[in-house]
């Protein structure tokens, strides 16, 4: 195996793994702060399609992000407006996210199906870094996109671990009523949360058009989403260990189709089905109660919070 | 010296209960002062008025002489007034330093864990509590967490504590570690209120004693001049000193169940159920007394099948039932009436006949190859609101749109069905109107009638005596004593409840 | 200082949850119309056109057609959620029901007509089954999160089905991704004259027996007593792991008839990517329906329909994806709807309190 092998699969490793992972953390918020949005493969989808929509049509790439990021905006409101306002089951609505996202993606997606933005986040070497051998040119020549994650992930773990805020995103999605009998407005923070999450999310589909590929097509994501919602679950809601299951993942993606050609035998939907694989069996395992065991699962996750219901 | 907090008159009423009449009460600083009185008295009333969360419909509040209005729990904190709830309000996944900065004013970005943890180090062992700020909630026991919510009102600077049934979760080792530490609070110059029912433990750590029955106070006195009968008569009152039987009950010398040194421990791991032995005997009425939190659940639990004994035998008619399911039991002849009536007895969303069925539903009585048998089932469930005189909106409507009283008439129904062996009745007649309470009465003591072995729990000595033959008092999980109804009152009973052994009529 | 507050309403009349209901799905298709105009269409024509095709006899049928799928997937979940049991795999339970049925359709031995469609049938029930089942099974045993694992097996068996339709199974010296069409013996027949197949027959059954399963049976009995109240049915001695395997089985194989639908009596072969979604659209559906079967068979056609009029209404440069917009705005719509009919707003004075 040589050293170049060895860099482009963690290239293209890491590519992936940034795509996945900024819906990734986002949800990770939004479940600490109690609730569970399954609708991240649509806010994926409509974060690819607006993104890819504005570069096609308008050549600039801040502009296709900052669409991005109202859309995300928006549907966050929608979400949370229907589960933490209107107490919806929060399963059921993201069901509607997931197909309201697709469809609406679909839709206005069509008339850049097939057409070339030629435009994307090309990936910027960082000078000097980027010669260490090995991980140079693989960490440190990525897109903008990857970098910012690059310092989104120990923000996270820092705000979530150190800060007062991190302290009562904690306790909200554990005991929403002990923070607001100690004066917290839990229904305010939680919508900041999902609304966080939600932007997060279509930022993850921009990522896939804007940075991981450069095409438009229907469905594009293919499932990432799930993924996300799986890492989530199996990161035990820490960013870190997020990480490192979407490097991962990242990482028997590309292995598969690059084993492909060096093995015929094997078909290739094998490979394409390997991260599923993957996610399924860890699920079992990290979230099986196989014995009777305490969960770090935040306690009130998906309870929607009724003062009056005390 | 001027007291910290004057209630004036204060009175507030819920629909048609008045939880409190007219009541004063005054706090000085420096005293530990106890509200005493059973369940409903009007004591977490009183105190949640004082705390911000009721408004109190009449009355008024002064503090440090001024007069006040608390519209909120937020004014109550400006007041540094704070109370300890008997259910806990911290994040167990936090440590001990992290909630209770979660709870102060404090507005800091990073969270200054060392800082923190030594100034609570520092507030512990000034009031005499040993707790370690950096372990996490879930790893402490029910006495550290309680010491915690302390802490988190002493941190914020409050000086009028409240503590609602402090001991009821406390070993009697726990309680006295948490007394010393309220005395040195109230040492401190601090005010503190303790809820209580336990009239020894209040006589000797309090200093005066405020006791409220009916929502009225009905004695105020310093601790020195409190005693036994002077509580009680305050507590219970002089409703009857014995009760005489309505009717003279034959009951036979079988022994439908017998309970013999059964021990079980409850949700928290603790243990709730120690070394209870008694028997009932066919066509007996058993009660238990006892203040709620003392092993009724878990007693009940065990007897119906819900709950593993960790130790001891039940024997019902002479078979042993102590390893059989729910299922087994129920096919040998035991019903319970739960307290839980609407999260086990009865399934709110389902209509009356859903209900009907619960138990059955799988027997020839209802269903035939696995077909539900619609007209004997209508019929059952008709035959019941008839007999019970069941008040509903139609056949068809949710359970759970019954009034309280209607819906237990129908577990009730359900239960006796089909002359059982033993029926469990926790808490039968808890928060019925009179009508239904009589109702329920009557039937359960219609089917003791009839042969079925009764065991009563209620908190309601009145309830207790008229119905029962006997009554077995059950006090931290210990049944304390027995007694014939006939031998004894309501004064007895009542210091049995409090933990008294060995207790002699009109001694 | 006045405030709003909701509050639980009393049980309103199903007439006026329906007309409820139906305010909502105007609002939704007004929402899509929004989106629609963004793009240059005029919603209204759009509409209007949607319901000429779907009304035109050519249009019944292929409402049906694509209608058919959706209904058994519809009928499936809804029979997970009757449990409280969230089935997102009805995709791969569709595919992996359609594979063993075209397996023994194309490779079994030659058999009676009846015969062999009554075997295909069984093993799309089975096929269902068995996708539910590796979801179901470390539900029950260990409590694992039917949903994401069911998710995980949709792509996991669309791939195999991808597989064997690009590979072993494919149509020879073809192009697409399909197998032969099965031999016309065994197409399940038509109706009479209309060109709807007898599949219909099939899933209407499959609801009244579903809808007086539900009603009747002790075993839809534990079921709602499970779903309404887990503390009751472990007091009433019901078997709740068991139950589980048995619902998200059941729910399975109702979806796998999907496959047998498609292989019987409308494409008549198997393809790749078969279900696109259907799954997903049984979600939809089963939501809308209330979970009722007879409802899911109405709404289910009707959403056939807004798929077929999607596709028609292509000719006019409108994107196909429109039936799937307009299925996740109804729903989301009755969503926040449905709230209205369980709370009203009422207003309260500063000072007044809640009794105990």
């Amino acid at each position: 195996m040589s050293a170049d092998l060895i860099t482009s699969v963690l290239s293209v490793a890491i590519i992936y793994a940034v795509t996945v992972l900024y819906a990734t953390i986002g949800e990770i918020f939004v479940q600490r702060a109690g609730l569970m949005n399954l609708g991240l493969e649509g806010l994926m989808l409509m974060g690819a399609v607006t993104g890819y929509l504005v570069a096609v049509n308008q050549q600039n790439l801040p502009l296709a992000i900052v669409a991005v990021i109202l859309v995300g905006i928006g549907m966050g409101l929608v979400f949370a407006f229907t589960t933490i306002t209107l107490k919806a089951d929060q399963t059921v609505t993201g069901m509607a996210i997931l197909t309201f996202g697709t469809g609406l993606s679909g839709f206005i997606g069509k008339s850049v199906c097939g057409v070339s933005a030629n435009l994307m986040f090309e990936p910027i070497p960082i000078p000097g870094l980027y010669r260490i051998p090995i991980l140079g040119p693989s960490l440190f020549n990525q897109s903008i996109l990857a970098y910012v994650m690059y310092f989104i992930i120990p923000l996270s773990m820092i705000y979530i671990y150190k800060t007062r805020a991190g302290m009562i995103l904690r306790s909200l999605g554990e005991n929403p009523a002990a923070l607001d009998s100690a004066g917290y407005n839990v229904f305010a923070l939680r919508y900041v949360y999902v609304v966080f999450g939600s932007v997060m999310g279509v930022m993850s589909g921009a990522c896939i058009t804007l940075s991981y590929t450069n095409f438009w097509s229907d469905g594009m994501t293919s499932g990432k989403g799930w993924i996300a919602v799986a890492l989530v679950v199996f990161s035990r809601w820490n960013p870190l260990i997020a990480v490192l299951g979407a490097l991962l993942f990242g990482a028997i993606s590309v292995i598969g189709i690059d084993i492909q050609m060096y093995i015929h035998v094997i078909p290739s939907q094998v490979f394409s089905a390997l991260p599923y694989v993957a996610t399924f069996i860890a699920l079992i395992f990290t979230t099986g109660n196989f014995r009777k065991k305490r969960s770090s699962e935040p306690g009130s996750l998906c309870i929607p919070y009724d003062r009056e219901e005390r | 010296m001027e007291p910290v907090i004057e209630m004036k008159n204060i009175s507030k009423t819920f629909g048609s209960v008045a939880a409190n009449r007219n009541v004063n009460l005054s706090l000085y600083p420096g005293e530990i002062h106890a509200l005493l009185g059973e369940n409903g008295a009007g004591k977490s009333t009183l105190m949640n008025i004082l705390t911000g969360i009721y408004k109190a419909d009449s009355g008024e509040i002064f503090f440090k002489g001024k007069k006040t209005d608390i519209h909120s729990p937020k004014d109550a904190v400006k007041l540094d007034i704070g109370m300890v709830h008997q259910h806990f309000r911290l994040i167990s996944t936090l440590t001990v330093a992290e909630n209770i900065s979660l709870y102060s004013d404090k507005r800091d970005f990073f969270v200054k864990t060392r800082q923190i943890e030594r100034e609570i180090s520092e507030c512990s062992k000034r009031f005499k509590m040993d707790v370690d700020p950096s372990a996490k909630i879930w790893q402490l026991s029910v006495g550290e967490q309680q010491r915690v919510e302390i802490l988190k009102l002493l941190y914020r600077g409050a000086q009028v504590l409240i503590l609602d049934e402090p001991s009821a979760v406390l070993t009697p080792l726990e309680a006295d570690g948490m007394f010393r530490t309220l005395r040195s609070m109230a040492e401190d110059g601090k005010a503190v209120i303790v809820i209580s029912h336990k009239m020894h433990e209040v006589m000797k750590n309090a200093d005066r004693i405020t006791v409220l029955k009916d929502g009225i106070v009905e004695d105020t006195m310093p601790a020195t001049e409190a005693t036994i009968e002077r509580l009680t008569k305050g507590v219970v009152g002089n409703r009857a000193f014995e009760h005489k039987y309505e009717e003279k009950r034959k009951i036979s010398d079988e022994k439908a169940i017998c309970i013999k040194h059964v021990s079980a421990i409850n949700d928290k791991g603790l243990t709730a159920v120690k070394d209870i032995s008694f028997d009932i005997r066919t066509g007996e009425i058993f009660g238990i007394a006892g203040v709620a939190g003392n092993g009724q659940r878990e007693l009940a639990e065990v007897i119906a099948g819900i709950r593993k004994a960790a130790e001891g035998e039940i024997l019902l008619k002479g078979n042993n039932i102590t390893k059989a399911s729910i299922r087994e039991r129920i096919n040998e002849g035991v019903s319970f009436i739960s307290e839980d009536r609407l999260g086990m007895g009865l399934v709110p969303d389902l209509d009356m006949t859903g209900n009907v069925i619960l138990k059955e539903y799988r027997t020839e009585k209802y269903s035939k190859y696995g077909v539900l048998q619609s007209k004997s089932i209508i019929d059952s469930t008709e035959h019941f609101i008839k007999e019970y005189d069941i008040r509903h909106g139609g056949l068809g409507l949710p359970v759970g749109l019954m009034s309280g009283g209607n819906q237990q008439k129908l577990l009730v129904a359900r239960e006796i069905d089909g002359d059982p062996v033993l029926i469990i009745a926790a808490y039968p007649v808890r928060g019925l109107d009179i009508g239904a309470t009589e109702e329920i009465r009557n039937t359960l003591t219609e089917a003791s009638l009839n042969g079925t072995a009764v065991l009563f729990i209620s908190e309601e000595l009145e309830d207790l005596f008229k119905m029962c033959d006997r009554i077995g008092v059950l006090c931290s999980g210990e049944m304390i004593g027995i007694r014939n109804v006939q031998e004894t009152n309501f004064d007895e009973v009542g210091r049995m409840m409090a933990g008294e052994r060995e207790v002699h009529k009109g001694a | 200082m006045h405030k709003m507050r909701f509050e639980r309403r009393p049980t309103l009349p199903i007439m006026i949850q329906l007309i409820n209901s139906i305010i909502f799905v105007l609002l939704a298709l007004a929402f899509c119309g929004m989106f629609m105009s963004v793009l240059g269409f005029n919603p209204l024509s759009v509409y209007k056109a949607m319901m000429l095709d779907i009304i035109s006899s050519k249009g019944i049928k292929n409402s049906i057609i694509a209608g058919l799928p959706l209904v058994f997937c519809g009928l499936g979940v809804a029979f997970g959620y009757r449990m409280n049991m969230n089935n997102i795999g009805g995709d791969g339970q569709y595919a992996l029901g359609a594979v063993f049925c075209i397996w023994f359709a194309l490779y079994g031995p030659v058999m009676p007509p009846a015969l062999k469609i009554t075997v295909m049938f069984l093993l799309a029930l089975a096929g269902g089954a068995a996708a539910a089942l590796i979801a179901a099974i470390p539900k029950a045993l260990w409590n694992v999160s039917e949903t994401i694992s069911s998710m995980m097996l949709n792509y996991i068996i669309l791939y195999v089905l991808n597989y064997l339709m690009y590979g072993p199974w494919k149509e020879k010296g073809q192009m697409i991704a399909q197998t032969t069409q099965i031999k016309k013996k065994y197409w399940l027949p038509e109706i009479g004259d209309t060109g709807i197949s007898t599949v219909l027959i099939i899933a209407v059954v499959i609801a009244v027996f579903l809808y007086w399963f539900h009603k009747k049976t002790t075993k839809g009995y534990e079921m709602e007593v499970v779903r309404r109240s887990p503390r009751a049915a472990i007091y009433a001695g019901i078997n709740v792991k068991l139950n589980i395997i048995l619902v998200l089985a059941i729910s399975g194989a109702i979806c796998g008839l999907a496959g047998f639908a498609q292989i019987t009596s409308i494409l008549h072969r198997a393809q790749a990517d078969m279900p696109a979604g259907a799954g997903y659209t049984g979600i939809v559906i089963a939501y809308l329906a209330g979970l009722n079967p007879i409802a899911v068979v109405i709404v289910g056609l009707l959403f056939g329909a807004l798929q077929f009029s999607a596709v028609s209404v292509q000719v006019l440069g409108v994107p196909s994806q429109i039936a799937t917009m307009i299925q996740g705005s109804i729903m989301l719509f009755v969503i926040i709807g449905s709230f209205f009919n369980r709370y009203r707003l009422i207003r309260i004075d500063g000072s007044a309190e809640r009794g105990e």
